[in-house]
């Protein structure tokens, strides 16, 4: 377990968080580098399939940023979003889904250092808790292996 | 059962409806759904206390929707299916038939969806007690043994699609489920394929679903995937302020929101 490092993936706005993860380059803040930043038009986009491709596809911890409310580029997108994530969470609670390894924040674009904060932190966070073993289980990478070990 | 079968014929007779949808004998001691076209079809109309499933998922079905005017024998469920597919858009006021039949078997007839709604507001609409205990045991458990649990049961899962062809919110003509460019939901009936798909129906239902339990009826596996969006109705109904089927004018609460919808969860 020394050497493991989280693999997070973050769905981002392109109005709010991205341009403040820009802030964050262009103001020479380090953060780690443990996070893959995928760009969405809004957070309005990001549907909850997405979130679970990204465990299935090994992803160890998720953040999923965007404007705060009432900051929404389309004015209501971050709204739709917002019920969204409630009801998936619920979803994802029921299921035994670990809702600590998935985070929600609003970052706008002037936040460069809350986004540093929001991912040192979880990267910290997934760190400590270790692989997502359940997840991996049943990700696409172990379900391939088996099926090539079964074909042999 | 001699009133049903006489205000059909009659129905039929004076082509007030073209089909009626009823319950009839099946093969075996079952009861299934038929389809009476004509007088002597509407003759084997029955009506048990076996006859409890919901027939409104007939309603938007191709094949039933092209035998012209409808009537439909409805339960509590099925008067509730109809609310919320209205409220989508698929059933128009008048556009249906609707016959329910009363605890002292008389027959009532449903006009307009106003009368409808008037007569829900009174309904029993609760999922039961059974229903409510088996959710309760699960939300106790820790997060892994939900896991364990759900994985297990999902596990069961053929990917027969049973559950959404039982349901009568699920009308979509293409399915997320049938989508290959991307695929999302694998083909293969394995764990992670069958995870997606369980998760996609269930989200897709949110605040959708009416809690007829069509689909782990429908289910040859005996999933309780119904659990699944009956865990929802609550979390929906106390957030939002929204129950489904129940107004045919009713916005589906995802598609809306309030500024100052509550949550704890985002920093």
């Amino acid at each position: 377990m020394q050497d493991f490092e989280p693999k997070i993936v973050a769905f981002v706005c392109n109005w709010c968080t991205y341009a403040g993860a820009d802030l964050t380059g262009t103001s020479r803040t380090k953060y780690a580098a443990n996070v893959k930043i995928i760009r969405f038009p809004c957070t309005g986009r990001i549907d909850f399939m997405i979130l679970m491709k990204a465990f299935e596809n090994g992803a160890d911890g998720i953040i999923v940023s965007g404007c705060h409310p009432n900051d929404c580029h389309y004015s209501t997108g971050n709204f739709h979003a917002r019920r969204r994530w409630i009801v998936f969470r619920n979803l994802m609670n029921f299921t035994g889904i670990d809702t600590e390894r998935i985070l929600f924040s609003w970052v706008s674009a002037a936040e460069g250092f809350k986004w540093a904060d929001v991912v040192n932190n979880t990267v910290a966070k997934i760190r400590e808790m270790g692989p997502y073993e359940n997840y991996n289980k049943i990700a696409v990478s172990t379900l391939l292996k088996e099926e090539v070990s079964n074909h042999e | 059962m001699n009133e049903l079968i006489n205000k059909v014929t009659k129905l039929l007779n004076d082509k007030t409806i073209d089909a009626f949808i009823g319950y009839g004998q099946g093969s075996t001691d079952r009861v299934r759904a038929i389809f009476a076209r004509t007088v002597e079809q509407a003759s084997k109309l029955i009506y048990t206390p076996a006859c409890t499933f919901n027939l409104s998922g007939y309603l938007l079905k191709h094949e039933v929707k092209h035998l012209g005017k409808l009537g439909i024998l409805a339960n509590v469920a099925a008067l509730r299916s109809i609310m919320q597919l209205a409220s989508e858009f698929q059933i128009k006021d008048g556009e249906v038939y609707i016959l329910f039949v009363n605890d002292d078997a008389s027959l009532t007839e449903f006009s307009d969806f106003q009368s409808i709604e008037a007569f829900l507001e009174k309904a029993n609409i609760d999922i039961t007690p059974d229903e409510k205990a088996r959710i309760e045991k699960i939300e106790a458990m820790s997060v892994s043994e939900r896991w364990e649990f759900w994985n297990k049961e999902f596990e069961k899962c053929i990917k027969c699609y049973a559950c959404r062809a039982a349901c009568p919110m699920c009308y979509c003509h293409r399915c997320t489920t049938d989508v290959n460019q991307p695929q999302w939901i694998p083909v293969a009936s394995h764990e992670r394929g069958n995870l997606d798909y369980h998760l996609m129906r269930a989200m897709h239902l949110a605040g959708r679903c009416i809690n007829c339990g069509e689909c782990a009826n429908a289910c040859p596996m005996d999933i309780p995937l119904n659990l699944l969006t009956y865990q929802l109705i609550d979390p929906i109904k106390t957030g939002f302020g929204a129950t489904a089927g129940m107004k045919a004018d009713a916005v589906y609460a995802l598609s809306t929101f309030k500024p100052d919808d509550k949550e704890n969860f985002i920093i």
